[in-house]
């Protein structure tokens, strides 16, 4: 299987491309609401930010029928965004409140919208890439056409849970695409230093799988490959293993610090120079699709919808004291 | 009403509730050409096809965790795994994926699945093979546990097991799949969550449940030629547990001794126990006794083993103890 990272074909029309392009915009300023909120006590626990990433979720997401799965780690407040669950329910589940879409008991790490197709938000590294398996499993098994996408970071790559999966889902030809994100580091620690093959995608070569390399600042090119896998699992019922090179500009979480021991600061500076907003709002203003007065209506829209989520969140009940007790087994 | 075996009534149960539900299917290691590493499946494959009985690679995380995503996706796996102290390697799907599921997404996500084998030991298979894991599983919030002790009560707690819309632990015994009994034909559910009692008595209560049944039974028949008349109760299911018999028990003969294949510390005895001291205290006449493994891993001679397991001998000492006629 080659792996090659291919250039972006303009088969994306202007209105898709401005919806990406806002997507992310409404992607980066939610994150950064949300450490604002962090900072101020609002939010609590684990809370990882997607930003620098927002083109895989946007990207890979533009690929999907609305009722396809999304199944993701703890690092998904974008693709849950892009899934179609509202800024409040997504930020009011951050602050722990009964609008959440998790109802408050899930939190940043464990979103939820069934009705959607997200199916979560898992807190353990890898544990959910069977799952995402499992979905596509589910969808032959009653002779529908839905694919799954499951999004995992590159560090998932080492575990266990990561190998069966892959293996079974070529034996069983499941229609699922596992979509690796990979953002360098593991929270401090750089995938080279623990990783003996550092080309994700030629792990796909044990499992006889597709598989293709991505350039994961680009919306257009995730959109490109996804498009391609998507195709090769509703039609052809095979997986596929997307590497999608990407960057997190900030820590691993909220309390984790944004460099210092296992990278510099140079290092994170200049992976911003390749930010993927900025490239996609810069082609299009290139194209003429949009101008500056555009972009700039745009981002104000995107910052109200945010600080309304804010508002909203902040001023919804917390979860009645009995909500404790429910939901431990359903009837 | 049929005579059947401890395998062949798992078996019918699995038949029945397939031909019942389209989407119920199992999966699991050996469970299609080989027709099971324990014969539970056995013609299964041949009447369903390799859609709905699926044999898997040596992966038990990555099959459990496929089954969690497939009843995520609507459909009801059963989860077969060749003994559970192979299952131990799936513990993170079954403790953080299928047991938190519906919690964590606030109610959107119930879970439909069922995991079953073979549990505790059976003879000479030494330390890795011969392990009782209901007090690690009895644990976990979020999971249903039960553990059939007969033919009748193998049927009719799979056949609820399948229908329940929780992950349920059905806790199988090696050594109790070739064990015969009636049977009731077709529709036949025993609760999850009711114990039953086994033999009548009223001088003190055996609480047991799977293969310790039989060691219960064993003993019971042992003290009733010292004119001791024990009640037997099998817990049939131990989360959620049936407290009200347990107490309804102890109520009426005011002792008690408690049986499990496994461990002391931490098992389920000791939850069995928590629950007579909390709420039959004034009735207790004795301090509870328990019998369980030795404290021990498994040892592989023969002599050594069977000084590790529970016994009826070591039920009746204990009997007699509550009942003050042995220090």
């Amino acid at each position: 299987m080659t792996a090659t990272a291919r250039p972006p074909k303009d088969t994306l029309n202007a209105e898709l491309q401005l919806k990406m392009l806002r997507q992310m915009l409404l992607i980066r300023r939610f994150e950064e609401k949300a450490a604002e909120a962090y900072a101020l006590g609002k939010i609590g626990g684990f809370c990882h930010l997607y930003i620098g990433q927002e083109a895989v979720a946007v990207g890979a997401l533009a690929a999907l029928r609305d009722d396809d799965y999304v199944i993701c780690s703890y690092r998904e407040h974008g693709q849950a965004l892009v899934k179609g669950i509202s800024p409040n329910a997504v930020m009011a589940e951050l602050f722990g409140k009964a609008t959440g879409c998790s109802k408050g008991k899930g939190g940043s790490m464990h979103l939820f919208d069934a009705k959607r197709g997200f199916m979560g938000g898992h807190g353990i590294v890898g544990g959910h890439i069977p799952l995402g398996a499992g979905l596509a499993f589910a969808s032959k098994y009653q002779g529908q056409d839905r694919v799954c996408v499951c999004f995992f970071g590159e560090a998932a790559v080492n575990i266990g849970a990561f190998h069966e999966t892959l293996n079974m889902a070529s034996v069983w030809k499941l229609p699922v695409i596992f979509l690796c994100e990979n953002n360098r580091y593991g929270m401090g620690t750089a995938f080279e230093r623990v990783a003996a093959v550092t080309d994700i995608v030629e792990h796909a070569c044990s499992y006889d799988m597709a598989a293709e390399l991505v350039d994961g600042m680009n919306a257009l090119t995730v959109y490109e490959a996804t498009r391609r896998a998507v195709e090769r699992a509703r039609k052809h019922s095979h997986p596929t293993l997307l590497e999608v090179r990407t960057y997190r500009y900030m820590g691993h979480s909220m309390s984790d610090p944004l460099h210092g021991v296992y990278r510099t600061k140079d290092e994170v500076e200049e992976q911003k120079a390749r930010d993927p907003i900025t490239h996609l709002a810069g082609k299009l203003k290139e194209e003429g699709v949009i101008d500056q007065a555009g972009l700039d209506a745009m981002d104000a829209e995107v910052l109200a919808e945010v600080e309304e989520a804010v508002k909203f969140a902040d001023e919804s009940p917390d979860p009645e004291p009995d909500e404790l007790f429910t939901d431990v087994l359903a009837e | 009403m049929a005579t059947l075996t401890y395998r062949d009534a798992l078996n019918q149960a699995l038949r029945e509730e397939m031909q019942r539900d389209p989407n119920v299917f199992l999966m699991g290691e050996e469970v299609g050409v080989y027709q099971g590493a324990y014969k539970v499946s056995r013609g299964l494959l041949e009447e369903f096809g390799p859609q709905r009985i699926v044999d898997t690679p040596i992966a038990e995380l990555g099959f459990t965790g496929i089954g969690i995503g497939a009843a995520m996706g609507g459909i009801r796996p059963v989860i077969e795994f060749m003994t559970w102290n192979f299952a131990v390697l799936a513990l993170d799907q079954i403790v953080n994926s299928a047991a938190k599921m519906l919690y964590m997404s606030g109610g959107q996500i119930p879970m439909p699945i069922v995991f079953r084998g073979p549990n505790g030991a059976a003879l000479q298979l030494a330390s890795q093979h011969s392990q009782a894991w209901e007090g690690w599983l009895t644990h976990i919030p979020g999971l249903k546990v039960v553990a059939p002790a007969t033919p009748a009560d193998a049927k009719g707690l799979l056949k609820s097991a399948i229908r329940d819309n929780n992950p349920v632990i059905v806790l199988e015994g090696e050594m109790l799949y070739n064990m015969k009994g009636d049977v009731p034909d077709g529709e036949h559910l025993v609760p999850i969550g009711k114990a039953e009692i086994k033999r009548e008595g009223s001088d003190v209560t055996l609480v047991c449940h799977s293969k310790t049944l039989s060691v219960a039974l064993k003993a019971a028949e042992q003290l009733a030629e010292q004119d001791i008349a024990a009640e037997v109760l099998d817990l049939r299911s131990l989360r959620p547990m049936d407290e009200a018999a347990i107490l309804e028990s102890v109520q009426k003969t005011n002792r008690a001794v408690v049986v499990e294949e496994g461990w002391p510390y931490v098992g389920v005895g000791a939850q069995v126990v928590d629950i007579i001291q909390r709420d039959a205290f004034d009735h207790l006449d004795a301090p509870v006794q328990r019998v369980t493994q030795a404290d021990v891993p498994m040892p592989y001679n023969k002599v050594l083993e069977r000084a590790a397991k529970a016994s009826p001998e070591k039920v009746v000492a204990a009997a007699r103890r509550v009942l003050y006629l042995d220090s």
